[in-house]
């Protein structure tokens, strides 16, 4: 029992302390054993994760594995954690997420290996802690110390424009929290003293305060999602961030917006939510539109996939506005499969660009004569991100529409023409990068994937068929929280 | 007529830092060339004795002595302990600096202990005129170090300037104390106290006097509008005596602060207050605007002290206990940054190069990363970014001042903190993501390789566990306000 009682707090500070074991080593010439080492404590970090699931009991609405101690005793702050059916996954797909870049960083980075590889091990504790805090303030140190290491991935092992993309992400994300910290301590004195995240939830609001402290959380959070308009940060940020980097901001950093609209937004302030819900809804189209759209002029892979990543959140948001069961678990299993697809569509741009050195559709063309087994992998992930069944791409956004099409037709209407522009850009790209002539000579010169490259390849379609084919498994560990969310939503707290 | 010797027992630590100061000034010229360390290390054993008197001698209750001119409650000693261990950590990271510079004489170290004794002064003073003494000491102390350098007329400009608005503000405040003199006829704190709570006098001119004197206290923390001499002195004098300046006269100025607005004219908190939150906001929009478009890194640091002043206002404005408290905090954290900051900049100045622009950070994760990493930490605390302990500082203000009801300036307060966070994140850029320019090896003595690595193990340390030194704050304003 004992091991039950401090397993969230040992998925939290495994890869943290690790992370700050690597740091401390901090010399180029025992590349290898930094990476073994990284490696090593990622898989632990993913084997201590894995008992959260077999442990779970889904049919429990309430909080599980929670930890409660006094931290602050002048601020009432806890270190309280627990985690349902919401955080759960997502923390399973962070901690299968690190090992992953950790092998996708193996021979690409050359300059100061110790400090990447802590930095992704120390950025995949404070995550499990986001996810897994159930006092406010807790939650927000855990939110903003995982701007350091990404802002420090960016500027470090980015692209030549990195500094710009570390500094933009870096502001707009803060900017957003600070204004979520206002409101939680806001909600700290109308709650009489308490930062705890589970007693807001019961907390009465009038309807003015609601939509303030909406208001407060929307910039918090919308800027992570990252929701129309404030998702400029998000290509920049990604076009300059190493593979690795990308993967995470894609797969990991974009999903914490989403949790805290499930976990804040919408229990906190319900009546708000419910008032503005057309406004979300309407910001969500426009990103699915409008930022497909957009996708389809890119000259630049990374760009292309990182306003597509905009245009698949966007139905994050929606399916959480639609206020019933296919729209939230629709979101939820948009989250989880767009970290696999996201994260799998980066590592292929990150091949690629490892060996060519661009990111340009116009460099490449052919590729498929000399890496035949890479564009296969290609090929299914591209599929995926277009929304084809039998990938985890069509579930989560099949179960969205669905969500929509019982409130208002036009929202399906204009949620279901992302299946067109999604083929559209993905595929046109796909087609640009691997079908035709050779253009560029040096598309010659490439060879195909590596055993290291395969396994990854290997690994993350298996988990897009998984989801796609039999998605089960995840959404009936959601499924009891999802009811409990919803029920409590439709209550006013007026 | 029999002469009372008045009880000496509260003023020992004051007594004792007097005789050091004079022994110091003494060995000074004796011993400038046989040994220069002797000087320094007096220094440190002065300090060292005092606060084993001032440890020795803590009761929880407040004394009064000399006439009620002074008084050694727990706040003065919690400030006090706290004031020692600054300016020791500070001659600790200024001694090679200052030594290359051939500075390492009697003068600086009396000099310092002279500042330390009006600091001390200051903040156990409960009356006006032993205020005005304790601050006039250390102003005058402060002028002389920062025109110590005497060939260098960047230093001399500063200190003329620093002189002749130091004046001026001290004018100010003793203008003001001149007309609450007048209305209340008293010129002790507690005194004053009693007859603004009974509330039978002339308001208008207490509110003209209590006008200047927040202009002089305005002056005092280098908040705007009264900042102008902030940057220049932080540019002109050496970086061993900003670390100075910057550092435990914060402390005793917070002391000031408490002594003079909430102790003394606390009864007229309804006007103060508007007056503090203009400030407040004045400071944090130049403060955090200003420090954007420099390049020398003390001037930079000089700006954004001014904005943190101006934070650090905000948990006043809110006008309780926990107000005071959150303030205390700040101003405690926020000195705890500085020198680390102003070490980091001093262990920059290899020889008798002056680490003084922004580019002598560049690459400093190549050169050296455990500095690197210290600073990133630094920073990181100056910006408010958690798990460093910058956070609980502006968190604890931010409540308080949502407590009183102001949640407008919360939110202004963050605003800026969103502006101030650029130009510590250009610090941390310079570090990690820019090639270095110079290879040249840092390599400190290991008196100072040792404290700097504490003091960033400590911004994150109190990050993590906050609550002892938050309770500390807490009790000592408690414990004194409300005696």
């Amino acid at each position: 029992m004992l091991f039950d009682f401090s397993l969230l707090s040992l998925v939290i500070w495994l890869p943290i302390f690790v992370g700050i074991a690597i740091l401390t080593i901090n010399d180029d010439r025992n590349a290898q054993l930094i990476k073994w080492l990284a490696l090593i404590g990622s898989l632990a970090g993913l084997l201590v994760a894995i008992p959260l699931y077999t442990r779970f009991d889904p049919i429990v609405s309430s909080m599980q594995f929670v930890e409660y101690r006094v931290w602050i005793e002048r601020f009432n702050v806890h270190y309280h954690l627990g985690v349902d059916g919401i955080s759960m996954p997502l923390i399973l797909l962070n901690c299968f997420t690190t090992p992953l870049v950790i092998i996708a960083g193996w021979r690409v980075i050359n300059k100061r290996i110790s400090q990447y590889m802590g930095a992704f091990l120390i950025m995949s504790g404070i995550v499990n802690g986001v996810f897994s805090s159930l006092d406010a303030i807790l939650f927000y140190i855990f939110w903003e110390a995982s701007l350091i290491p990404m802002f420090l991935i960016i500027g470090i092992w980015g692209g030549p424009n990195r500094v710009y993309a570390a500094i933009k992400f870096f502001l707009y994300t803060l900017l957003g929290s600070l204004l979520m910290l206002i409101a939680f301590i806001y909600l700290y004195r109308i709650s009489g003293g308490s930062f705890s995240i589970l007693d807001y939830h019961k907390l009465p609001l009038p309807l003015v305060s609601q939509i303030f402290i909406f208001i407060a959380f929307f910039l918090a959070f919308a800027v992570k999602v990252p929701m129309w308009p404030v998702h400029t940060w998000l290509p920049d940020a990604h076009v300059e961030a190493p593979t690795g980097g990308s993967i995470v901001l894609a797969a990991i950093l974009l999903k914490l917006g989403g949790y805290g609209f499930i976990r804040f937004s919408l229990p906190i302030v319900p009546d708000a939510s419910h008032y503005l819900s057309d406004m979300m809804i309407v910001l969500s189209l426009i990103a699915v539109v409008y930022i497909g759209l957009i996708a389809l002029v890119q000259a630049d892979m990374k760009k292309l996939i990182a306003y597509s990543s905009v245009s698949h959140m966007g139905f994050v948001t929606l399916g959480l506005f639609l206020f019933n069961v296919y729209g939230v678990e629709g979101a939820m299993v948009q989250m989880i499969s767009h970290g696999f697809i996201s994260g799998a569509m980066f590592f292929c741009v990150g091949v690629m660009y490892d060996r060519l050195h661009s990111r340009q559709i116009a460099d490449y063309g052919g590729v498929v004569s000399k890496m035949p087994v890479f564009a296969a992998f290609f090929m299914l992930f591209s599929m995926a991100n277009a929304g084809l069944p039998g990938t985890s791409g069509f579930v989560g956004e099949f179960m969205v529409i669905m969500a929509a099409i019982k409130i208002n037709f036009w929202y399906a209407f204009f949620a279901a023409s992302t299946l067109i522009f999604g083929a559209a850009y993905t595929l046109w790209m796909y087609k640009r990068v691997v079908f035709g002539t050779v253009t560029n000579p040096n598309v010659n010169q490439l060879e195909d994937v590596t055993g290291r490259e395969v396994l990854i390849l290997t690994i993350l379609a298996a988990m897009v068929l998984w989801v796609g084919l039999y998605p089960l498994p995840l959404t009936e560990v959601m499924h009891v929280t999802v009811d409990n969310l919803l029920a409590h939503i439709a209550r006013s707290k007026l | 007529m029999n002469f009372l010797l008045p009880n000496l027992s509260p003023a020992y630590p004051e007594i004792f830092l007097l005789a050091m100061g004079c022994l110091v000034l003494l060995t000074g010229l004796v011993a400038r060339e046989k040994l220069p360390n002797l000087t320094y290390l007096l220094t440190q054993i002065a300090l060292f004795g005092c606060a084993l008197i001032t440890f020795i001698t803590f009761t929880p209750d407040a004394i009064y002595t000399f006439s009620d001119m002074f008084v050694d409650d727990v706040m003065a000693d919690t400030l006090k302990m706290l004031v020692y261990i600054t300016v020791s950590v500070c001659l600790i990271y200024s001694r090679s600096y200052i030594s290359l510079r051939g500075m390492l004489s009697g003068e600086f170290f009396s000099l310092v202990l002279f500042a330390t004794l009006g600091m001390l002064v200051m903040i156990s003073a409960s009356h006006f005129l032993t205020l005005y003494l304790g601050l006039e000491l250390l102003s005058l102390s402060l002028y002389a170090m920062v025109a110590l350098r005497r060939d260098s007329s960047i230093a001399t400009e500063a200190a003329m300037k620093f002189f002749i608005l130091g004046a001026l503000a001290s004018g100010f405040l003793l203008y003001g104390m001149s007309m609450i003199y007048g209305v209340t006829g008293s010129l002790n704190i507690a005194r004053i106290s009693e007859i603004i709570q009974g509330g039978v006098v002339n308001h208008a001119t207490l509110v003209v006097g209590l006008v200047f004197i927040v202009a002089g206290i305005g002056f005092k923390l280098s908040v705007a509008p009264f900042h102008m001499w902030a940057p220049d002195v932080y540019q002109g004098a050496p970086t061993a005596v900003v670390l100075f300046i910057s550092s435990a006269p914060k402390l005793a100025a917070f002391g000031f602060v408490m002594r003079l607005l909430i102790e003394g004219v606390g009864g007229m908190a309804n006007d103060w207050q508007g007056m503090l939150i203009i400030l407040a906001l004045m400071s944090m929009a130049i403060g955090n605007l200003g420090a954007i478009m420099q390049t020398n890194i003390k001037r930079m640091l000089a700006y954004s002290t001014i904005s943190h002043m101006g934070f650090m206002l905000l948990g006043i404005v809110s006008a309780n206990v926990d107000g005071y408290g959150s303030s205390m905090f700040y101003v405690v954290i926020y000195v705890i940054m500085t020198l680390g900051t102003f070490g980091i900049i001093m262990l920059l100045s290899h020889g008798v190069y002056e680490a003084e622009k922004l580019d002598d950070f560049k690459g400093l994760n190549r050169r050296n990363p455990r500095y690197a990493f210290i600073t990133l930490l630094l920073m990181f605390s100056l910006a408010g970014i958690p798990p460093t302990v910058g956070f609980y500082a502006k968190l604890s203000v931010l409540q308080a001042v949502m407590n009183a009801g102001y949640i407008w300036l919360a939110v202004m307060a963050v605003l800026f903190s969103v502006i101030g966070a650029f130009y510590y994140l250009r610090i941390i850029k310079l570090m990690y993501f820019d090639e270095p320019e110079n290879d040249i090896f840092i390599s400190p003595q290991r008196d100072v390789e040792l404290l700097i690595s504490t003091n960033g193990l400590v911004i994150l340390l109190l990050g993590i566990f906050p609550q002892t030194l938050m309770a500390l704050c807490i009790y000592a304003i408690q414990s004194s306000v409300q005696s």
